[in-house]
């Protein structure tokens, strides 16, 4: 009689929260990659993870949040940035990341997005960017590009509005760390979050990613599989370029790299110094 | 510190309320008229250790506050009518996640931009229906600068006990009057903190209630873990689609309030043992009904005021009895008729009488009067 083998459990499976599982994403979705990037960019810098926030907004990428075995909140849609705001300010010492989508990062919370650039309070921003309204139904969003097809851009009409460059939007918004990856290229973008959750300052992380039910499915670009097969095919390394050159081609040329690290006082580091002051 | 004597504005003795309250946090934006509340929070926040952020809008702002409450720290924002519709969204979410916060609303004329510089009380169904769904809210109506201060530190203790956002609902000329505040010294103060959650983190349920129906709060960055969002969750904090889930979860975060109004409702009683015509009135116009009062009395006419200084949860019971007192109730409000709505579901079938004046010069003296004689002749 053969014995079956134990079950191994996942290394990083001690952040996660268990008995939510089985989650939520479909097939093929690369939300899983990047949750387990976070957790293992958590794990190499040994960080108390009692004292790290996770926070999401709306949407696929907004429940992650969720999942993760800590302090998490799940804000309303494009809030999530304010709300880990009021977090980091009130409490400096917590370790506070944002995971999001593009949808609810940069249209509804799109605002809130370039301004807590412009303050570079530390946080990690992680944008999870599948080109689409996902949990909605699949809807062009703000980084769909001009004539792709949504469920409110139907075929034959097509997209008629054109993509955030989230990259430019990050960069020429104030943050003081941005760097693009696909999910594909799960090493690098992990190496990325961590340095991002180190800098003391604004980090934003756009992961490109597939979402085969939605974007994948309307605009003919197989499923989750060749979706990030693709990835590694256009993915094209460039760090150092300057930001307004990393271009984002779906089909062609999407330049990942890190654009982005440069020192700037940070917004709560700078609301300590005037505390003192006027202590004195 | 001790006890210190101003003269000053009501919105400034608002912020000094919320000081002396405890007040850690401010995330505001500019607006007339409650500026001037975020303008003293810039200075004096810092100078107590605590935080004052200016944010890109007003929804950034209240958000900022939700999370800020959840690691511990008593927070507030203060804007006007407008600002509020723009943070209805967030005090929905922090109904939803029982979120301890202050929203102070300098209340000016509407609807939309209205008039900036004028008072009125138009927001008071606002706070209570704005935001989406069946909740309920705490608005406490100050009358006076001393009661800025007094009802912004007992916005605070209501808002940390029953872990709900409270509203401070006052009109633009209470917040812009200048009058003497006493602001006591803080052995005098009585302040709350919210409960927190105790016991093994393993068996921690976030949004598990006590007896009172208010759960015990972990904060973030504590030894708990927990889930908190706008979904529909259960006791653990996790989001589902149960229909027993939502009745529960609904009706205990009514309840919370619902079952402790008599402790929370704040009423003035002011020359009513005898009276046979009843003033109900709030904030601005309340001052005008005093002084009217007072001239019917010498005319002979036994006038007197119900005081609202709680409009949310509404004194039902208070009107009903005060409906069996007297023969006549006159509403004034600065407004086309909200609490006279209210009043009228508690207190029919006397006669109900509303002064309607949605514009910034409230109800004067002379006019109430004129209508107390008006309805004693009846």
């Amino acid at each position: 009689m053969t014995t079956a083998p134990p079950i191994l459990k996942h290394p990083m499976m001690k952040y996660i929260r268990e008995d939510r599982l089985p989650w939520i994403y479909c097939p093929g979705c690369s939300v899983g990659i990047v949750t387990q990037m976070v957790t293992r960019a958590i794990d190499s810098l040994g960080l108390d993870f009692s004292k790290v926030v996770v926070i999401s907004g709306i949407g696929c990428t907004g429940r992650t949040s969720g999942y993760f075995k800590t302090g998490t909140f799940h804000t309303t849609h494009g809030r999530a940035i304010a709300f880990a705001e009021g977090v980091k300010i009130a409490n400096p010492k917590l370790e506070v990341i944002v995971i999001s989508g593009d949808g609810d990062l940069a249209a509804i919370g799109g605002n809130h997005l370039i301004h807590a650039c412009r303050r570079n309070i530390d946080m990690t921003i992680i944008c999870l960017n599948n080109n689409i309204y996902g949990m909605t139904g699949g809807q062009f969003g703000p980084t769909t590009e001009h004539g792709r097809f949504s469920q409110t851009s139907p075929r034959p009409i097509g997209n008629p509005e054109h993509p955030f460059n989230l990259v430019q939007l990050a960069a020429s918004s104030g943050a003081t760390f941005v760097a693009r990856w696909t999910a594909t290229q799960a090493r690098r973008a992990t190496a990325s979050i961590e340095k991002g959750i180190a800098k003391k300052g604004l980090s934003f992380i756009e992961v490109v990613g597939a979402c085969p039910t939605a974007y994948g499915r309307m605009n003919r670009l197989g499923d989750g599989l060749d979706m990030h097969r693709h990835f590694l095919k256009v993915a094209e390394i460039q760090n150092g370029l300057p930001p307004h050159e990393a271009e984002f081609d779906y089909d062609r040329r999407i330049v990942c790299g890190e654009f982005v690290n440069i020192e700037k006082d940070e917004y709560t580091a700078v609301l300590k110094q005037m505390k003192e002051k006027l202590r004195k | 510190m001790p006890e210190r004597i101003m003269f000053t504005m009501g919105d400034i003795a608002s912020a000094e309320g919320a000081l002396s309250a405890g007040c850690k946090y401010f995330g505001g934006y500019p607006i007339t008229p409650a500026t001037e509340i975020a303008e003293w929070m810039a200075l004096r926040m810092p100078e107590v250790g605590g935080s004052f952020v200016q944010y890109e809008d007003e929804i950034a702002s209240i958000t900022s506050v939700v999370g800020a409450s959840w690691t511990g720290v008593k927070s507030m924002t203060a804007t006007s009518g407008p600002g509020v519709s723009l943070m209805l969204e967030t005090i929905g979410l922090a109904v939803m996640t029982e979120t301890p916060l202050v929203l102070v609303n300098i209340m000016r004329g509407g609807p939309s931009t209205g008039q900036p510089t004028r008072g009125q009380q138009g927001d008071i169904m606002q706070a209570k229906w704005g935001s989406h769904g069946d909740y309920q809210i705490i608005a406490l109506t100050p009358a006076s600068v001393q009661e800025m201060f007094d009802q912004t530190v007992q916005a605070f203790n209501l808002s940390e006990r029953y872990r709900v956002p409270v509203f401070v609902l006052a009109d633009e000329t209470v917040g812009h009057m200048r009058e003497r505040l006493v602001i006591p010294d803080e052995k005098d103060l009585k302040l709350e903190y919210r409960k927190l959650a105790t016991g093994d983190p393993a068996d921690f349920l976030p949004f598990k209630p006590d007896e009172d129906l208010v759960p015990p709060m972990a904060l973030l960055g504590s030894k708990y873990q927990f889930y908190a969002t706008g979904l529909t969750h259960d006791e653990r904090g996790y989001p589902t689609d149960k229909e027993d889930v939502q009745l529960e979860l609904v009706a205990r975060l009514n309840n919370k309030i619902l079952r402790n109004a008599d402790k929370i409702i704040d009423l003035e009683r002011f020359m009513l043992d005898d009276a046979e015509i009843a003033v109900v009135a709030y904030g601005t116009p309340s001052r005008s009904a005093r002084k009217a009062i007072k001239e019917a009395r010498e005319a002979g006419i036994k006038a007197g005021m119900l005081r609202l200084k709680t409009v949310w949860p509404f004194p039902e019971d208070a009107l009903a009895d005060l409906a069996s007192e007297v023969k006549h109730i006159i509403v004034a409000e600065q407004n086309f008729g909200q609490v006279y709505h209210m009043v009228r579901a508690a207190a029919a079938p006397t006669p109900i009488h509303l002064m309607a004046k949605p514009a910034g010069m409230p109800q004067l003296p002379h006019e109430i009067l004129d209508k107390i004689k008006e309805i004693d002749s009846l």
